[in-house]
């Protein structure tokens, strides 16, 4: 299968619907293109398991070399292993998903799912780039639609949000390049991760880069204290933006700080993974804790993806195979399930024009599709078993347990405590929005209650697709496990010298 | 028993019919839907009494082996530990299937009656199905990740159906609390397997069993000599893995959720909250019995304390009650008290296992006549629109099936000679007066209690208070049910009657052999004397109406109020909750984070802007300025690098 068909589609897809004046066309573009999309990674998940059935233990698969500058020495490299298959998987699920939500958007369609496209090319150019510089371009590609997407169709303090995230993310972006320039300084001359991964780093340069690494992937991916930016730019950002934000955006720095960070510098890892265990059980805790005393659906849920996410970067912390395994196992279901959680509170808000939970209540009578939606997605996000959630959260938990000293173990049952914490916060939000008697704030004051449309068919299928994501991982999880695993223990093998 | 994977269809019928009226009921099927979610279950009961059947008739010499039918890895954490998807058939797996499909089956039938007005007529069924799944699934586990797993499912059926009048704000809030309690000791459980796998290597039940057993094996040696507080790993993985059965099976402190749960349906309430997912603890306890047993006696006494406190605690508070679902939620967290006392009191292997099959006894007969109060009970207050006490009297004539089934069902609860719940409860007490002295007496005592409440109960709904009988809401009415409720009334009846007189012993016991039960009657005459006193003030007491109840009241005082108001312990949970850990965790957590956190970000922000300000300045057009500038950085980066590379 050839790589660069995932940078085609969405690509072509972008340039196509730029000169197209009529929203309906660039709605049905848009959405044939991201289906397209789709249907391409579906294909290379199964190409990616044909191949491997077969026999081949090459790191990467799908290799393809372009020269692009000689000195300094970047070249187009690309190639794909487990993690990267699973998160293209994962992009173009909440990019199909994303483009139908926004169905809606009357104002510059043409520029708003430009702008989506763009951000979803920018992520898969990240996910199969093998070079260091090149990834960091893709990166950057998926930071500019954000803050455009906030500050144009966003709501609230947007400006202020898209600025915050804007920075944050670039100061982010700041020390990955300072760090991917010193590895190219010092360990070779080289950008591509293949041949650094072949080059004795010294111990050292890995102490003075790792941290570079692994904070600037970390602030995309809401590493505790740099997830300020997680609850403002998800409450100012459109449905589909938050989305995005959650479900991919978040995801380049859990991938960064796994495959890139602690892949290329184990010891700069090992030296540091203690102080990622303590800054990711406080997050986890003390996210859930925060999301207890939010109002807004979407403060409930951004804090929550920082405790969600702070599974991940534990898992990651925790150095050991399994751990790695559930860490990539979260990164997946957290983006489906946040993905989902967003586009529920998006229809909630179009009908309702309100966020504030004590602001609603009952919406079951209504509005059953979304509320049994709503209803899933937060037993997913509590972790019940059949679900991904569960799948992710168990398999973080049994590795974290395999380190057996005091440390682990207390960071393990923080951690384990947040299973409770989350339960109360989503049971919470679901009993106060979804249960009790019917009434709706702004509703009695114009409208008549009974106007109020339960989803229509575009954003039925998104919600259909994500939770069809979130059960295919929480029913049979084996060919996720399968595909991540091995690749898991590539890393792994950094550490044990094999 | 060759092709065993036919068992698999078991709890997955139910789920088919689970998934086909969740998505296509309410569209259509309508009032069908009961029929089909009835015929489901239907099928999966006669499978499940067809392989309890051959089961049992073909034990090896009479020694019961565990089979397991069906394996399925379906997650693969490491080499070793892995979450398998397995049908693990044993006595107690079997006894377990065949309450759950029969008293699953009743609850079915007996809804198509009661529940026939409902708006949400399919997705109740739908619910039911998925919970009959959950908790064949659970009784089914091989692995104990996998009963986990289907722990919480059971979780989760419950608190849709205990939420089923989602519009109701106290059905939303029970619900909710019971969702709650069972996480926080769920967290135990979780906590509990983690130990227990990481020391025995292995998530499997008969691996897990056999490595913690064996006093020789290294690994086992290992385990208990890693201690933390002093106390060694195995007995803190039992201890959690207990909290875990504490929370499902309402023991004392954790029973908070029960009495509340009863916001559900009736019907819910007696499959749920009566006969099946509560008994799920003491089921949990003997599954892992042979750990307790051998290796951490330490956690089995605690098992027993606990059984025996939450018995009497509950049984104390029943008799105070009036709403009269709460009382019979009280009466079955004490009954649960029974059985895992049973289990504390007892040991493993030979006779001195006579306390594992006793609570096990206590549990399939309970699961009867409970169901069988519950249902009773729903067809009381479908009669009377109300679930206190004070607006029942003298239904004895107007109802006469549901009198007959609910006087033998308190007696049997009651222990009354010959009925079901004495023999599996003179079992409970020979084996206490065996082996702990103390909780035999506590036993003793709270089962003089039970029959008084329960005919405090039995009286004030069908005697006392005639008038109410003459009254408006009472006479309009002629039937007192359907067929359909009145069915599955009589079946349980029959068993509650009867089921004692299953030889017990012979096919569940510790380790297989069959036990002989041998009964003295001498022994029984102090409980069942007691049992009668506790019938006859009740008689005294509530029969008629008479000014006794409020004197007895006034002069016990505190006591009464106390008991009245459960002993306080929901305003000491909601102090906690409220108080602690709302006000001074949540609330900090999330001002740190807009304050200090965030206030941080904003900072740099905010001084960066400042600068710009700042250097906005330089670029004043003056070349003089632009000069002396470029002088000053040109000095300034030469020094540096000077330095830097000598």
């Amino acid at each position: 299968m050839n790589l660069l068909l995932l940078l085609c589609i969405p690509l072509i897809t972008s340039l196509a619907i730029l000169p197209v004046r009529s929203r309906a066309m660039v709605r049905w573009i848009s959405l044939f293109g991201s289906v397209a999309q789709l249907a391409a990674a579906v294909f290379l998940f199964f190409a990616y398991n044909q191949e491997r059935d077969t026999g081949n233990t090459a790191v990467v698969l799908f290799e393809d070399h372009f020269k692009f500058i000689s000195n300094p020495e970047i070249n187009f490299h690309f190639g794909v292993d487990g993690i990267a298959v699973a998160m293209i998987l994962l992009t173009s699920f909440v990019l199909v998903a994303g483009v139908l939500v926004s169905w809606k958007i009357e104002k510059m369609t043409r520029e708003f799912y430009f702008l989506l496209l763009l951000l979803a090319l920018g992520a898969f150019g990240f996910f199969i780039s093998l070079d260091l510089f090149v990834l960091f371009f893709f990166l950057e590609i998926s930071v500019i639609p954000k803050y455009l997407l906030i500050g144009i169709w966003g709501s609230g303090k947007k400006e202020y949000a898209a600025n915050k995230l804007a920075l944050m993310l670039m100061g982010g972006s700041a020390l990955i390049l300072v760090g991917i320039l010193l590895l190219y300084f010092n360990a070779g001359h080289t950008f591509d991760v293949l041949q650094l991964s072949h080059t004795n780093i010294n111990g050292q340069l890995q102490k003075t880069v790792f941290p570079l690494l692994f904070i600037g992937f970390g602030v995309f991916t809401a590493l505790f204290p740099f997830h300020t930016w997680v609850p403002d730019g998800h409450s100012s950002a459109p449905t589909a933006g938050s989305m995005f934000l959650a479900g991919i955006s978040m995801k380049l720095g859990g991938y960064g700080c796994l495959r890139i960070a602690t892949f290329l510098l184990p010891e700069g890892a090992r030296e540091y993974a203690n102080i990622i265990i303590i800054l990711s059980a406080i997050a986890i805790l003390y996210g859930a804790f925060a999301t207890m005393m939010q109002k807004d659906l979407k403060y409930i849920n951004a804090y929550s993806s920082v405790s969600h996410v702070g599974f991940s970067l534990l898992g990651i912390g925790m150095l050991t195979q399994t751990a790695f395994t559930g860490a990539l196992l979260q990164m997946v279901s957290h983006g489906v399930m946040t993905a989902l959680f967003f586009a529920v509170i998006g229809i909630i808000y179009d009908r309702t024009h309100t966020r504030q939970v004590n602001e609603m209540g009952g919406l079951m009578k209504l509005l059953p599709f979304t509320m049994t939606a709503f209803f899933i997605v937060g037993l997913c996000s509590l972790g019940l078993p059949g679900l991904s959630g569960f799948v992710a959260e168990m398999t973080v938990f049994v590795g974290s347990w395999e380190n057996a000293d005091a440390f682990h173990r207390i960071a393990t049952i923080a951690a384990c405590v947040s299973i409770v914490v989350t339960a109360v916060y989503i049971l919470r939000a679901i009993g106060k929005v979804a249960m009790g008697p019917l009434f709706v704030n702004n509703i009695t004051k114009g409208m008549e209650s009974n106007s109020m449309k339960d989803a229509t068919w575009n954003e039925k299928l998104a919600l259909i697709i994500l939770i069809g994501g979130i059960l295919a991982i929480g029913i049979m999880p084996e060919w996720l496990n399968k595909l991540l695993k091995p690749s898991a223990e590539m890393i792994m093998n950094r550490f044990t010298g094999n | 028993m060759n092709n065993l994977s036919y068992i698999a269809l078991i709890p997955l019928l139910p789920l088919a019919g689970f998934v086909l009226l969740g998505l296509l009921g309410k569209k259509y099927f309508g009032k069908a839907a009961g029929i089909i979610g009835t015929l489901f279950l239907f099928i999966s009961a006669a499978l499940a009494f067809y392989t309890a059947y051959q089961y049992f008739s073909s034990g090896f010499n009479g020694v019961y082996q565990p089979v397991i039918a069906f394996k399925y890895t379906w997650l693969q954490f490491s080499e070793n530990l892995s979450i398998d998807m397995g049908l693990y058939l044993d006595s107690i797996s079997m006894m377990m299937i065949v309450v759950v499909t029969l008293i699953s089956l009743m609850v079915h039938i007996y809804s198509l009656g009661y529940m026939k007005r409902e708006e949400r007529f399919s997705t109740y069924y739908a619910y039911l199905g998925l919970f009959t799944f959950s908790m064949l699934g659970l009784v089914l586990s091989s692995n104990i990740f996998q009963i986990y797993m289907f722990w919480e499912l059971v979780g989760v059926s419950s608190y849709l159906l205990i939420g089923f009048y989602y519009d109701k704000p106290s059905a939303v809030a029970a619900c909710k609390k019971a969702f709650i309690v069972t996480r926080f000791a769920d967290l135990g459980f979780l906590i509990g397997i983690l130990v227990l796998s990481y020391v025995s290597g292995s998530l499997d039940f008969n691996t897990m069993i056999q490595t913690l057993t064996q006093p020789e094996s290294s690994t086992l040696k290992t385990a208990v000599a890693s201690s933390f507080l002093g106390v060694s790993a195995v007995t803190w993985g039992g201890l959690l893995i207990f909290m875990g059965g504490a929370g499902k099976s309402a023991m004392f402190p954790l029973h908070i959720w029960l009495p509340d749960a009863m916001e559900g349906p009736t019907p819910v309430s007696a499959l749920i909250h009566a006969a099946t997912m509560v008994v799920a603890g003491v089921y949990l306890v003997a599954r892992l019995f042979p750990i307790f047993a051998i290796t951490t006696p330490v956690v089995l006494e605690v098992i027993g304390w606990v059984g025996a406190i939450s018995a009497v605690i509950a049984a104390i508070i029943a008799c105070t009650q009036t709403d009269i679902k709460r009382v019979l939620a009280y009466s079955t967290m004490s009954q649960i008290g029974f059985m895992m006392f049973a289990l504390g009191v007892s040991k493993y292997g030979g006779e001195a296992g006579l306390g594992f099959t006793a609570s096990m006894f206590h549990l399939f007969t309970h699961a009867m006549f409970k169901a069988l109060l519950f249902l009773g009970a729903g067809a009381v207050i479908h009669y009377v629109h109300s679930n206190e006490m004070k607006d029942m009297g003298g239904l004895r004539k107007s109802m006469p099936i549901t009198h007959i089934t609910f006087l033998i069902a308190c007696l049997a609860i009651a222990g009354f000679p010959f009925l079901s719940g004495f023999f599996s409860k003179e079992e409970i007490l020979l084996a206490a007066y065996q082996h702990n002295a103390a909780i035999y007496w506590i036993a003793l005592f709270t089962s003089g209690l039970t029959a008084f409440y329960m005919f405090r109960l039995y009286f004030s709904i069908f005697w006392n208070r005639e008038h109410l009988a003459h009254s408006e809401i009472q006479t309009y009415k002629k039937s007192e049910g359907p067929f359909v409720m009145m069915l599955p009334l009589i079946i349980l009846a029959i068993g509650a009657a009867a089921a004692g007189y299953i030889p017990f012993g012979k096919y569940v016991s510790t380790d297989g052999r069959p036990l002989e039960s041998h009964f003295d009657l001498s022994f029984s005459i102090l409980p069942v004397v007691l049992g009668i006193a506790g019938i006859v003030s009740a008689w005294i007491m509530y029969k008629k109406q008479n000014p006794l109840p409020d004197k007895l009241s006034s002069s016990f005082g505190a006591l009464y109020k106390a008991s009245y108001h459960k002993f306080y312990i929901d305003e000491i949970y909601l102090f906690i909750t409220k108080k602690v850990i709302f006000n001074l965790i949540g609330r900090p957590a999330a001002w740190f984070d807009k304050n200090v956190v965030d206030g941080m970000v904003n900072l740099t922000g905010n001084a960066t802007q400042w600068l710009s300000g700042r250097i906005k300045k330089f670029q004043s057009g003056k070349l003089q300025s632009y000069t002396l500038l470029y002088l000053m950085a040109a000095v300034v980066m030469a020094a540096i690098i000077i330095y830097v590379w000598k």
